[in-house]
């Protein structure tokens, strides 16, 4: 746990840019497209140093997806990039039939996912891309937690052949996970090991979660925490084997409980080895404004409700 | 280049695919698959620069085509097949549970020919950019074809595409639209009128050309001169008159045949105005 220390906040969204800057040096199929959000989204570096391989779509979603596809015949890595509420919802039907069951290689980055976008309010809040994106067969599902983090995975999803799903936010988060560690899409990462209850965290929420084992730890209970930054494919062995040993899990996301990270878990749980699982997830409501540490508060994606759900999992087992 | 009356024969026995795939199957969408029958020919046998015995995803080195209003599948199988895609026997299991040929056509069962899955409407046309784009970035110098309904038009996505390909010259691009004036709800001057066409992609910024789809020499000679028309900045859209139904009279103009089969007697009557050529498969 000593380890998992904040080297110094940063915004998920800056490891993406970053990490597209190095990628277009190293790929030169790799190209990025933007529907008028290229601050946003960290891009203006790469559309000035790489002005040729950048195709600003103007506020056109669903065209920037179906040119990402069309892209990918020919060679090509598009990363298609916009608002998580613009890059999943309103394009469902184009993500769907001309890159899901397409099966192109198109990597969807979305920004300010969640409600961790904060002042914009629920129309830009989305919190139902998750369960969306996942529901389509081929499409890889990727929540990195830090700056860190999204920077590998941004590097990452250039390897793997077929549509992703990568989402981040806004927000400046702590930056706890190590520079240069490669990342493995499907595979969870033990950041702190455990005995007695679960808990599965993706994106922002894993930071909070760490806080929340540090206090678990304080009320002497051995929290053991891993980071689904890949909700699929889920790595089930890793969930399996964790509550092997626990016997309850509470799963953490800034996502609506249905179709989340929490659903995967309980879905695979229910079929393989039923536990009890709490979820701490938003519950069937859309968000609004505020700022995004008012916003978590408010809609319990809170350090005490990864706390509280761990006691009521624990509570559920000796039942 | 293929003579006209080799091309007429093409087309015709096209037809009869497109009316045996449907009939069988007792589903589909024979309306505008005959309509567009000289177009598809010409097209694979005429036009476009493609190796159909090596079908390769990226289309490096070919001009591809992409069919955006994916329910003419049955004439674009046909069409496949007979320039040499797949083997014509195959056209049986259009369809049917396990077969390449999906009802929309599609890239997950691996068909030769078929780059995007389409049926979904008015996606088509961004797709044709994107692999226009990728052309260009590729310094490959061969084109980018496409087809679209005209009630396809009534798609939002599509006046996106037409925005960005005129905004940054995609002039590698032949789109057409298969303008029938029908659609599923009736004529689509009554269910939702397109207005002055011509005006409106004009004003668009692309290059417009107008011919008869059903006139052979007339529409080779319009896709000459669209091609001709490539390399100067302008994305190129042909709006193509067909006739729904076109080479059966009795389906000839009607929208109601856009997607309902013909029963057997009326497959049969259908069949007689329309002779064999090239062996049914």
């Amino acid at each position: 746990m000593n380890k998992l220390i904040n080297s110094g906040s940063k915004d998920t969204r800056s490891g993406f840019g970053e990490a597209m800057i190095e990628l277009a040096a190293q790929n030169p199929w790799v190209v990025a497209l933007c529907a008028d959000l290229t601050g946003s989204l960290k891009l203006e570096m790469f559309s000035e140093k790489y002005p040729e391989r950048f195709i600003q779509t103007g506020i056109a979603e669903a065209n920037m997806m179906g040119i990402a596809a069309g892209l990918t015949i020919g060679g090509f890595i598009p990363y298609a990039t916009t608002f998580a509420n613009f890059a999943t919802s309103r394009v469902y039907d184009q993500v769907r039939q001309s890159i899901a069951y397409s099966n192109k290689n198109v990597k969807i980055c979305a920004s300010h996912a969640g409600l961790t976008l904060g002042e914009d309010g629920a129309t830009h809040q989305v919190l139902e891309d998750i369960g969306m994106m996942k529901m389509l067969p081929n499409m890889v599902v990727i929540n990195p937690c830090d700056f860190n983090q999204t920077k590998a995975a941004t590097h990452a999803i250039a390897k793997h052949q077929g549509p992703v799903y990568l989402r981040f936010g806004r927000p400046k988060v702590p930056n706890f996970t190590p520079p240069n560690l490669v990342f493995e899409i499907g595979r969870a990462i033990k950041l702190i090991p455990g005995r007695e209850v679960s808990i599965f965290a993706t994106g922002h929420l894993v930071w909070k979660a760490i806080e929340a084992a540090k206090i678990l730890r304080l009320k002497g209970i051995s929290a053991e925490l891993i980071n689904i930054h890949t909700i699929k494919p889920l790595d089930e062995q890793a969930v399996i084997r964790s509550v092997l040993k626990t016997g309850c899990a509470v799963t953490a996301e800034e996502h609506q409980r249905n179709g989340g990270l929490g659903d995967s878990i309980a879905q695979l749980l229910s079929r393989k080895h039923p536990v009890p699982v709490e979820m701490v997830a938003v519950d069937d409501v859309f968000g609004e404004s505020g700022t995004p540490d008012e916003l978590m508060i408010k809609y319990h994606l809170d350090t005490p409700d990864i706390v509280e759900a761990a006691l009521k999992a624990l509570g559920r087992k000796l039942l | 280049m293929m003579q006209i009356s080799e091309l007429e024969k093409i087309a015709t026995q096209v037809r009869r695919d497109v009316l045996r795939m449907v009939h069988t199957v007792q589903s589909g969408h024979p309306g505008a698959a005959l309509g567009c029958a000289e177009f598809f020919t010409i097209l694979y046998f005429n036009v476009l620069r493609h190796n159909s015995a090596k079908f390769n995803m990226d289309g490096v080195g070919e001009d591809i085509f992409f069919l955006s209003n994916g329910h003419l599948s049955a004439g674009w199988y046909s069409v496949l097949a007979r320039a040499g895609y797949f083997d014509v026997i195959e056209l049986r299991t259009f369809r049917l549970l396990n077969s390449r040929l999906q009802g929309h056509p599609a890239t997950a069962e691996g068909l030769p020919g078929v780059r995007v899955a389409s049926g979904s409407l008015g996606q088509g046309l961004s797709v044709a950019i994107g692999a226009a784009l990728a052309k260009k970035l590729n310094n490959d110098c061969h084109l980018v074809f496409s087809l679209h309904g005209d009630g396809e038009l009534q798609e939002g996505q599509i006046w996106e595409a037409a925005i960005f390909a005129a905004a940054r010259n995609v002039d590698n691009l032949i789109a057409t639209i298969d303008y029938n004036g029908q659609q599923i709800d009736g004529p689509v001057d009554e269910v939702l009128s397109l207005g002055n066409l011509k005006a409106k992609w004009e004003a668009f910024g692309w290059h417009v050309f107008e011919a008869n789809g059903n006139d052979l020499s007339v529409l080779i000679e319009t896709l000459q001169q669209a091609i001709a028309a490539t390399g100067k900045g302008k994305p190129i859209v042909l709006l193509m008159r067909t006739i729904m139904g076109k080479g059966v009279d009795f389906m000839e103009g009607k929208h109601q045949w856009h997607g309902s089969p013909p029963n057997n007697d009326q497959l049969e009557k259908a069949l007689a105005q329309l002779p064999e050529t090239f062996g049914d498969y």
